[in-house]
């Protein structure tokens, strides 16, 4: 019996692929969501539109709040730890969370180096901006990828460029020739063996969501639509004026994102979706996407 | 000879593998997401994914009920890991609203949460003598059988990790995450003699359907 293996860990990512993925602060929250079909959950002290608003260090989430929503549903939960900080890591397996979020939405603990996520047992997701990006998370041993975006805006149009650049890098890599691969393979920043093995399979080696600004149900389709497996909502779900409602109707667009029809009916009736931010407004320092290596 | 019509639930998880595994076998597959996309299909396989989700979605979208009803007058399906769940009678300690397409109690996560997730060679009698590699993620356990199921395989420790009742199967496992088809060429084979069978027996009235090779 073999455990902790890179085919139980992506494994893992495929269960959840046309799926949601919420984040949530409270049992009571883990509750709604699963009872909206969330094929997951992602266990956190704050949602990242309240880290930005509360600024200061973000750190991974305490285990009492993490545990109550383990005991609560029975679908996956997940947690976020800082970028680089393989203690809190290490503190997240043994707290028996199903996947770690090796996150750009907390405050980074290490300016150089991603953790070395093929010493653990758990599985990790990483973000992503782009193919390069995906690539060396996927060979430090992230099972599954998601776009970054820009988390806690409601505002799609980062996670758009993102999955629109990695597909387009996707298809590029796919019609090079093997003399070009190298070269590609230093220009993107990417191990080797990966580039050749997305040059010839024309897909990710894991399976990548997309991430950061989803906020309504057509934001959720769109992603579907441009290529994305699956969706997390960080901010959008328990942001919104009728959480509940707002789950239901993502789950369900992303079930049928191809289908308008169905996501006209779901869009109905609402209310609002969460407040979002220009990202022109942003300041550089409030940018979380940049944050990754 | 037409090629079988197989159908995979598609509303949530790892459905495109079933697929692949399907079409490299020579079958029809098709993504199976509404009521009406059940007609004509010679048999339907319900993926792995979030048991919840699946459940929810195939309640919402009427699937349930449509599944039921063709189980009940035979139609075979295959339901891995999540599949499973959703095709047992009974689940943990909750009234399952399931499928009902096969009398067993199964336990959800039984091996404990993603951590505990692994890989073990298992011997499946009914796809001959080599060992088939079981992938299992948050996987369940049949608990206890009803009468009438077949125990297909099981783990080293002895728990239940792949039934049969009729032409309904159930496995714990992935065997879509594997290059290994002789799962996928099993269902197809039972399907093909059912249907060879039906269409011989009188029962059958349509005059096309009788002789017809498949």
């Amino acid at each position: 019996m073999e455990r902790g293996t890179f085919t139980v860990k992506s494994g893992h990512a495929e269960m959840l692929k046309g799926g949601v993925i919420m984040d949530v602060v409270t049992a009571e929250q883990a509750r709604i969501a699963e009872e909206a079909g969330a094929c997951a959950v992602m266990a956190l002290e704050r949602v990242p539109s309240d880290i930005r608003a509360a600024g200061g260090v973000a750190r991974m989430a305490d285990p009492t709040i993490v545990e109550a929503i383990m005991q609560t549903v029975t679908i996956p939960v997940m947690a976020k730890c800082r970028i680089g900080h393989l203690v809190e890591a290490q503190v997240l397996q043994a707290l028996g969370v199903d996947y770690i979020d090796e996150s750009e939405v907390l405050t980074p603990a290490d300016d150089r180096y991603h953790i070395n996520k093929r010493e653990f047992t758990v599985p990790f997701v990483c973000g992503a901006r782009d193919l390069g990006e995906a690539l060396r998370r996927i060979g430090e041993g992230a099972a599954m990828i998601r776009t970054k975006g820009e988390a806690g805006t409601g505002n799609i149009v980062e996670a758009t460029r993102h999955i629109r650049t990695l597909m387009a890098q996707i298809r590029g890599l796919h019609s090079m020739s093997e003399d070009e691969l190298m070269a590609e393979a230093k220009a993107l920043g990417a191990p080797y063996e990966l580039v050749r093995d997305v040059a010839r399979t024309g897909k990710l080696p894991v399976v990548h969501f997309a991430a950061g600004g989803v906020a309504t149900p057509s934001d959720a389709a769109l992603m579907m639509q441009l290529g994305s497996e699956g969706v997390f909502v960080g901010s959008g779900v328990f942001k919104s004026q009728d959480p509940p409602a707002m789950a239901r109707a993502i789950v369900r667009a992303v079930t049928s994102y191809n289908v308008p029809g169905e996501i006209l009916k779901v869009s109905r009736g609402l209310g609002e979706a969460m407040r979002g931010i220009e990202i022109g407004t942003l300041r550089p320092e409030e940018i979380l996407a940049t944050r990754g290596w | 000879m037409s090629a079988m019509r197989i159908g995979v639930l598609a509303l949530q998880g790892a459905f495109r593998e079933h697929i692949q595994a399907l079409v490299r076998l020579g079958a029809d597959a098709v993504e199976v997401r509404r009521p009406r996309d059940l007609d004509g299909l010679d048999g339907l396989i319900i993926p792995g994914g979030e048991s919840t989700t699946i459940r929810l979605l195939m309640a919402e979208y009427g699937l349930d009920d449509a599944i039921r009803e063709r189980i009940g007058s035979g139609f075979p399906v295959v339901g891995t890991c999540a599949g499973m769940i959703v095709l047992a009678k009974h689940v943990d300690d909750e009234a399952s609203p399931g499928l009902n397409g096969l009398d067993v109690q199964v336990h959800r996560n039984a091996f404990g949460r993603q951590v505990d997730s692994f890989e073990e060679d298992i011997a499946i009698p009914a796809l001959g003598d080599t060992l088939f590699h079981g992938v299992f993620i948050r996987a369940p356990i049949v608990e206890s059988v009803g009468p009438g199921v077949e125990v297909l395989a099981k783990l080293p420790d002895g728990r239940i990790v792949a039934v049969r009742q009729g032409s309904v199967i159930g496995v714990s496992f992935h065997p879509e995450l594997t290059d290994d088809d002789r799962f996928h060429r099993l269902f197809l084979s039972l399907i093909a003699a059912r249907e060879t069978t039906a269409s011989t027996t009188p029962v059958c009235s349509s005059p096309t359907a009788v002789g017809e090779v498949r």
